[in-house]
């Protein structure tokens, strides 16, 4: 019993397809009650009234956000390794996931910064570091659209990946040295002292497992999609050389 | 590898090439400029070493496309592929020849359009100076733009979309450094992160190039 066996389409269909109704379940659960918790249950806050709440969609969707990018680049790397085609397709179905969660992050951000810092956008550090990595989501994706041959899109996409990678984490770096931030510092840490109370605390930690468990319902499908698309494709491609 | 980059250059050169264009658009934006922001000598200053940066790089990027993509449809890259040279340095080579034919001559005219842009005094050294350090980076990161988008039909949307993000890093401390010399800030610090960013980009972008374009060409 080994990771790799799930690198067989076929494991991974039976596996992911059994695994699904659960996963979706438990993302219903986790998401819903932690949103329900956390929209209704808790009080406002002092300074910043109800828009304290914008916490529960916004810090899940930017955590997010950037783990689907390394995810992306840990099955790029399998794929240029081990060329496991269930890798790949993968990194392409959780590329989507990423942008539209990069984008949540900036929205919830700015409909909060609006109040709260009197301004939708500023070149704050981490505002355009998150703007340069729906920038990079964006390539991405635009590269796998334009290139028919799958194979070939998979290996430039992936090594895009894997620079853009390098470039993301040194970008970075550059904004900060750039630019002052309004931003506040990390909401939750697990080895460091809280910047949140627990009141508003615990509901986020299960806003923070449903956006795990909604990436990884979504990664699943959109993977079994990619995957019975490719099936069809060959499917076609036989009858065609057959008649 | 000279004979590769000797040809390239010729190339570029003569006519047909992206020699002159590069140059042209960044004239046209330093003359253009004041017109758009009002001819304020103090504004000017202000801004002279950013919109020069932002120049440079938008001008580099114009010629890209022609990278590889001339020798991609005649079939010399092909010949190239199977040549002695490793697809490494033909890379390097071609993002050398792009280099000198848009970089250079950027960093030896951005002083004459600092006049334009009324550039502080301290600027004409440290503007030439963070352009020479950053734009080999330009060249190199845009040839890796150019090898993963050589068999994509007009391309030239996409490979712009490609590098954008990946010109950041170079355009934040290049222009950093550039505006701290002009304003007779300590730009040293600055000035030596651009060209660890180009002498990496140039260590190691010509692998992912070359990978890309034997992908492409398989």
């Amino acid at each position: 019993m080994s990771l790799w066996e799930y690198a067989n389409p076929k494991k991974f269909m039976e596996t992911t397809g059994w695994l699904l109704p659960w996963l979706t379940a438990l993302t219903a659960l986790t998401l819903g009650g932690g949103l329900v918790w956390g929209f209704f249950l808790t009080p406002d806050a002092d300074r910043f009234g109800s828009t304290v709440k914008i916490l529960y969609v916004h810090v899940p969707s930017a955590f997010i956000a950037i783990n689907a990018w390394v995810m992306m680049l840990v099955t790029s790397l399998i794929w240029l390794v081990r060329r496991h085609h269930v890798s790949v397709l993968a990194a392409r179905a959780a590329a989507p996931v990423g942008m539209v969660m990069t984008l949540i992050a900036l929205f919830t951000g700015a409909v909060w910064g609006q109040p709260m810092w009197g301004t939708w956008w500023a070149w704050d550090p981490r505002l355009t570091a998150f703007l340069i990595l729906f920038l990079f989501y964006l390539g991405y994706l635009a590269l796998w659209a334009a290139i028919e041959n799958p194979d070939t899109a998979a290996d430039l996409t992936s090594v895009l990946c894997l620079v853009g990678s390098v470039f993301a984490f040194l970008s970075r770096y550059a904004v900060y040295f750039w630019a002052q931030g309004l931003h506040q510092g990390a909401s939750l840490s697990v080895d460091r002292a809280q910047h949140v109370a627990d009141v508003y605390a615990y509901p986020l930690w299960l806003t923070m497992a449903g956006f795990v468990f909604l990436f990884l319902t979504l990664v699943f499908v959109r993977t079994r999609t990619e995957i019975r698309a490719r099936r069809l494709s060959a499917l076609v491609a036989r009858e065609r050389k057959a008649a | 590898m000279s004979a590769l980059l000797l040809r390239d250059l010729r190339l570029a050169v003569r006519a047909g090439g992206g020699f002159g264009l590069s140059l042209a658009f960044f004239l046209i934006l330093a003359v253009l400029v004041p017109f758009g922001v009002g001819p304020d000598r103090e504004r000017l200053a202000l801004i002279a070493p950013g919109i020069l940066w932002v120049g440079a790089l938008l001008a580099a990027l114009l010629s890209l496309d022609r990278l590889f993509q001339l020798d991609w449809e005649d079939g010399s890259l092909e010949a190239l592929a199977t040549a002695p040279l490793p697809m490494e340095g033909a890379v390097a080579m071609k993002a050398a020849a792009h280099w000198l034919t848009t970089g250079l001559p950027l960093v030896a005219l951005s002083p004459v359009l600092g006049v334009l842009l009324n550039l502080a005094p301290a600027g004409y050294v440290w503007l030439p100076l963070s352009l020479l350090a950053g734009t080999p980076a330009l060249s190199m990161i845009g040839a890796f733009g150019a090898a993963l988008t050589v068999g994509v039909k007009r391309g030239g949307l996409l490979l712009s979309l490609l590098v954008l993000p990946l010109y950041v890093p170079t355009l934040i401390f290049g222009a950093e450094a550039a505006r701290r010399g002009a304003e007779g800030l300590p730009a040293l610090p600055v000035l030596l992160m651009v060209a660890a960013i180009s002498l990496a980009a140039c260590a190691a972008l010509p692998f992912a190039a070359a990978a890309a374009i034997r992908v492409s060409l398989r």
